[in-house]
């Protein structure tokens, strides 16, 4: 039982996190809250019992889609006009 | 007005999209194709993670297919950073001394993680994908840490090259030999939950587990160096 209110946590967090990401002006900000969706969303396949689908998640999710995100901001601006 | 009639767009989609699901019995019986695959599957294929049996063998050809996806868009990607005129926006600071000896000292570890990963796809959970893009984020550690890093874009494209081959000689063997593409039967499947054991799948997640981490971390390479110099 409390396992499934600690899983209702983590997907509040994970919209939270996404609006969150959508609004905010600083990109770079956005990236990291974008990386931490998915971060979260592996740890709910994880419960799910889907440990492949959990790892490919964490790998190219959190790792390396935000650094490559964030080496595009290098290259333009970190804030939105 | 039109963020509303997307708002509201977005709320039936969720509805019906819900009242769709709900009534999918969720993890409840099988039928059809996935009851024989969870059924017979480890008996076909002696490898203990059921997963990689159906990712490799049984939807093979689809696995073939997404490595070449991924191969188009490391190409085309290449071909448009050759043509941008980036500049570089911000000064590129030295990275402090804790960053580059971290990175040293994590960067042998996550080159075996991710090796352990791919080669061991047929018994724990991951597989050549995952395997590869540990690989690949080791390479990109270093890069973003130090300025001197540079991997040798040749080898790695021959790397590549050789490991997407591989993939589809493995594919035509069991075409001669066993009777269908990426037949199951040409080496001997051997016993269950051993590292040698379930036939060509774990040749085949190695083969794309080095053409992932070389792919990825070229692409990686390309998209950090094309900042022009002034």
């Amino acid at each position: 039982m409390i396992l499934e209110y600690f899983m209702l946590f983590l997907l509040f967090l994970m919209l939270g996190l996404a609006i969150y990401a959508v609004e905010t002006k600083d990109l770079l900000a956005a990236v990291v809250a974008a990386g931490f969706v998915s971060l979260v969303a592996s740890i709910v396949y994880l419960y799910l019992q889907a440990p492949d689908v959990a790892m490919t998640e964490a790998a190219i999710g959190a790792g390396l889609t935000t650094l490559i995100f964030i080496i595009a901001i290098r290259k333009t601006e970190r804030y939105e006009k | 007005m039109r963020k509303w009639l997307a708002v509201i767009f977005l709320i039936l989609l969720g509805f019906f999209m819900a009242k769709i699901t709900s009534s999918f019995p969720f993890g409840k019986e099988k039928w059809g194709v996935s009851k024989h695959y969870v059924d017979r599957g480890i008996e076909e294929n002696r490898g203990s993670n059921l997963v990689t049996s159906i990712v490799v063998n049984y939807r093979g050809f689809d696995t073939l297919g997404e490595v070449t996806v991924l191969f188009l868009a490391a190409t085309a990607l290449a071909f448009l950073l050759s043509t941008c005129r980036c500049r570089r926006r911000y000064e590129r600071r030295e990275a402090s001394l804790i960053v580059k000896t971290a990175s040293e000292t994590l960067y042998p570890l996550l080159i075996l993680f991710g090796a352990y990963i791919f080669i061991h796809g047929h018994l724990t959970p991951g597989g050549g994908f995952q395997g590869g893009t540990v690989i690949a984020s080791a390479v990109m550690l270093m890069l973003l840490a130090h300025f001197t890093f540079h991997p040798n874009h040749r080898a790695l494209s021959t790397v590549e090259g050789l490991a997407g081959i591989t993939f589809v000689l493995i594919g035509f063997a069991g075409l001669i030999w066993g009777g269908s593409f990426l037949a199951n039967n040409i080496i001997p499947l051997g016993q269950w939950n051993r590292l040698f054991s379930a036939g060509v799948i774990p040749l085949i997640y190695v083969a794309v587990g080095f053409k992932v981490g070389s792919e990825l971390s070229g692409l990686i390479t390309d998209m950090i160096n094309t900042t022009k110099e002034e």
